[in-house]
């Protein structure tokens, strides 16, 4: 085995083209899982690993699959490749470079699921990027790979891709799922989850690129030799993002559990020009903000640890590094900037809570706020806070309450009279 | 069956083709695509000529076309520069990059240049977060990405689709 397994084309260079992944063990475990095991074996597999779910939630991988009733159908699979979180480019090099491995991953959970029809929701940016993924579903479809009937099994299957058209609020499952039938992206009220009632209301299951591309080497050596890599509670390896103020920003595929300073002083080189590290954010935009003490310098990266020991959720690991240099007013404006950009309007908390948020955050970086603003600004999250439809609303405040608190000399700085 | 369709029959047949038979309103996105293609901008007629094809209204088709941004409900330059200027770009100078990009092209953000060729505009996170500064072109149907970008890397990118778009005119005449 080479020293990748997800990114495995920095080992294997033609890992892109059929041939090369079929000499690299490619479709092994598809093959195995079709013509020797049970959809539930290949779903108890998957448990047994311990994977969880790459998009940011953390869940339990095959748990997630056994929600899908056995008495409706037909199901559908999607995975979801709408990857817009600001610092989060770990999907895109996936179906870049090693198309074929997260091909299969979606190959295994829709026959685990028993699905026929599977769609890839690409966000539109990524149109080259669909382009590419329809050849190579083309080579599969021309291989016997996909289709009906796979290599003399019953199982047959077909996947499309289907683009949106920019909007961050399409990674939200329900939205996503809205987008794929035709509508505006706006999150559905749940019950019904989408494992019952998803897209056209029949059963399915919405998975993240990298979660899918971790089950071809799972089936393949099972799910002992997954639960070697990583930490207890968060099996395996894990794609970090890493960008911001560090020397050499990027993909880094390493073991649940890595600590912060391993990852930026060892693999990112350190902080850009030997400024000192200020503070980190490790679900890109939707992060608190940490201040980097040794406390959190320390703190392994991996769902359980990043919640107890800094009350902060791993997320996605896109990992933000911010210096010294960095005015966290300035990164306040900039992330509600974003947030209120993507609100998708539908509920009242979010569209004018990030609408007033960016407001008040302008006002202050552009020294015309007062010094009560700072006050007001950490209360409009505050009341947003467990109130919004969908994760955007919650996730638009985390970084507004965090710098309030921890930072509020960069706030300020800019109201004072 | 209307214009846009029999302009596009065995494409739009295609689109149709990856939906369940009673739910061709997912093919509203792919479609507003093919309308946007031409003129780099969704012409109003193209409304109902999707509503027709989906079975759905023009104000459906219309709400879809407003929600998402890379949909363009008015001309712009036949090119358009959208750079992104979100957290982890602007840390690695997208901001400046911009300013002095515009500078250079002789506008201000949402403006066209004097050729009609391109407008510039400030977009969020694009997934290029480690490469930055970035921008991606849209036009002409498509979307591409370039990356590490200082802007005399761009400004030669721009001279060179300058360069074929004069030549693609010369080829017209002559």
């Amino acid at each position: 085995m080479g020293n990748y397994i997800l990114l495995r084309h920095r080992d294997v260079a033609d890992i892109d083209q059929l041939d090369g992944y079929r000499k690299a063990d490619g479709f092994a475990a598809f093959e195995k899982a079709i013509k020797t095991m049970t959809p539930a074996e290949v779903t108890l597999e998957v448990k047994n690993s311990g994977l969880r779910g790459r998009g940011g939630a953390g869940f339990p991988t095959g748990v997630k699959w056994g929600f899908l009733p056995n008495n409706i159908w037909p199901h559908y699979v999607v995975a979801n490749a709408d990857e817009s979180e600001p610092g989060t480019f770990k999907d895109r090099e996936i179906m870049e470079s090693n198309p074929f491995q997260f091909l299969e991953g979606l190959m295994l959970a829709s026959y685990a699921v028993q699905a026929n029809t599977a769609y890839i929701y690409l966000r539109g940016e990524f149109w080259q990027l669909a382009n590419h993924l329809n050849q190579k579903i083309k080579d599969l479809e021309n291989a016997g790979l996909l289709g009906e009937k796979i290599k003399g099994s019953n199982y047959s299957l077909k996947i499309y891709t289907h683009l949106g058209a920019g909007a961050y609020i399409c990674g939200e499952e329900t939205a996503l799922l809205e987008s794929i039938e035709g509508k505006m992206g706006q999150p559905r009220l749940r019950p019904p989850f989408p494992a019952v009632e998803g897209l056209y209301a029949k059963p399915t299951l919405v998975n993240n690129v990298e979660t899918l591309t971790n089950l071809p080497p799972i089936l393949q050596h099972g799910a002992d030799w997954y639960r070697t890599l990583g930490t207890e509670q968060s099996p395996g390896v894990k794609v970090f993002c890493l960008s911001g103020c560090i020397k050499n920003p990027g993909n880094y595929e390493l073991p649940l559990g890595t600590t912060y300073r391993d990852l930026i002083y060892n693999y990112g080189g350190g902080i850009v020009e030997d400024r000192a590290i200020k503070a980190v954010m490790s679900a890109g935009a939707s992060s608190d903000i940490v201040v980097a003490n040794d406390h959190t310098l320390d703190t392994p990266l991996a769902y359980e640890t990043c919640l107890e020991r800094l009350n902060s959720p791993l997320g996605s690991a896109s990992v933000i590094i911010l210096d010294e240099t960095v005015d966290m007013a300035w990164l306040v404006s900039k992330t509600v900037n974003f947030f209120k950009h993507e609100s998708c309007g539908k509920c009242t908390p979010c569209r004018d809570g990030t609408f007033w948020m960016n407001n008040i955050a302008g006002r202050i970086v552009k020294g015309s706020g007062k010094p009560e603003d700072v006050d007001l600004l950490k209360d409009v999250a505050l009341q947003m806070q467990g109130k919004c439809l969908c994760a955007l609303g919650e996730f638009s405040t985390m970084a507004v309450v965090s710098a309030v608190d921890r930072f509020r000399p960069d706030f300020e700085k800019h109201v004072r009279s | 069956m209307n214009e846009l369709y029999q302009k596009h029959e065995t494409e739009i047949n295609e689109i149709l083709s990856r939906y369940p038979e009673n739910f061709k309103r997912s093919a509203i996105m792919p479609l507003l695509f093919l309308a946007q293609r031409e003129k780099g901008f969704v012409p109003q007629e193209a409304l109902a000529q999707i509503a027709d094809i989906t079975g759905v209204s023009e104000t459906d088709v219309a709400s879809v076309l407003g929600f998402y941004s890379l949909f363009q409900e008015t001309p712009g330059g036949r090119y358009r520069i959208q750079v992104c200027t979100d957290l982890p770009c602007a840390l690695r100078g997208s901001e400046t990059y911009l300013k002095n990009l515009c500078e250079a092209l002789g506008v201000k953000t949402g403006e066209i240049t004097e050729d009609g060729l391109f407008s510039v505009e400030a977009v969020k996170c694009l997934a290029a977060c480690h490469r930055a500064p970035m921008f991606q072109l849209q036009g002409d149907g498509e979307i591409k990405y370039y990356e590490n970008q200082s802007v005399e890397l761009t400004m030669q990118i721009i001279e060179g689709i300058r360069a074929s778009v004069a030549s693609e005119k010369e080829g017209k005449h002559g």
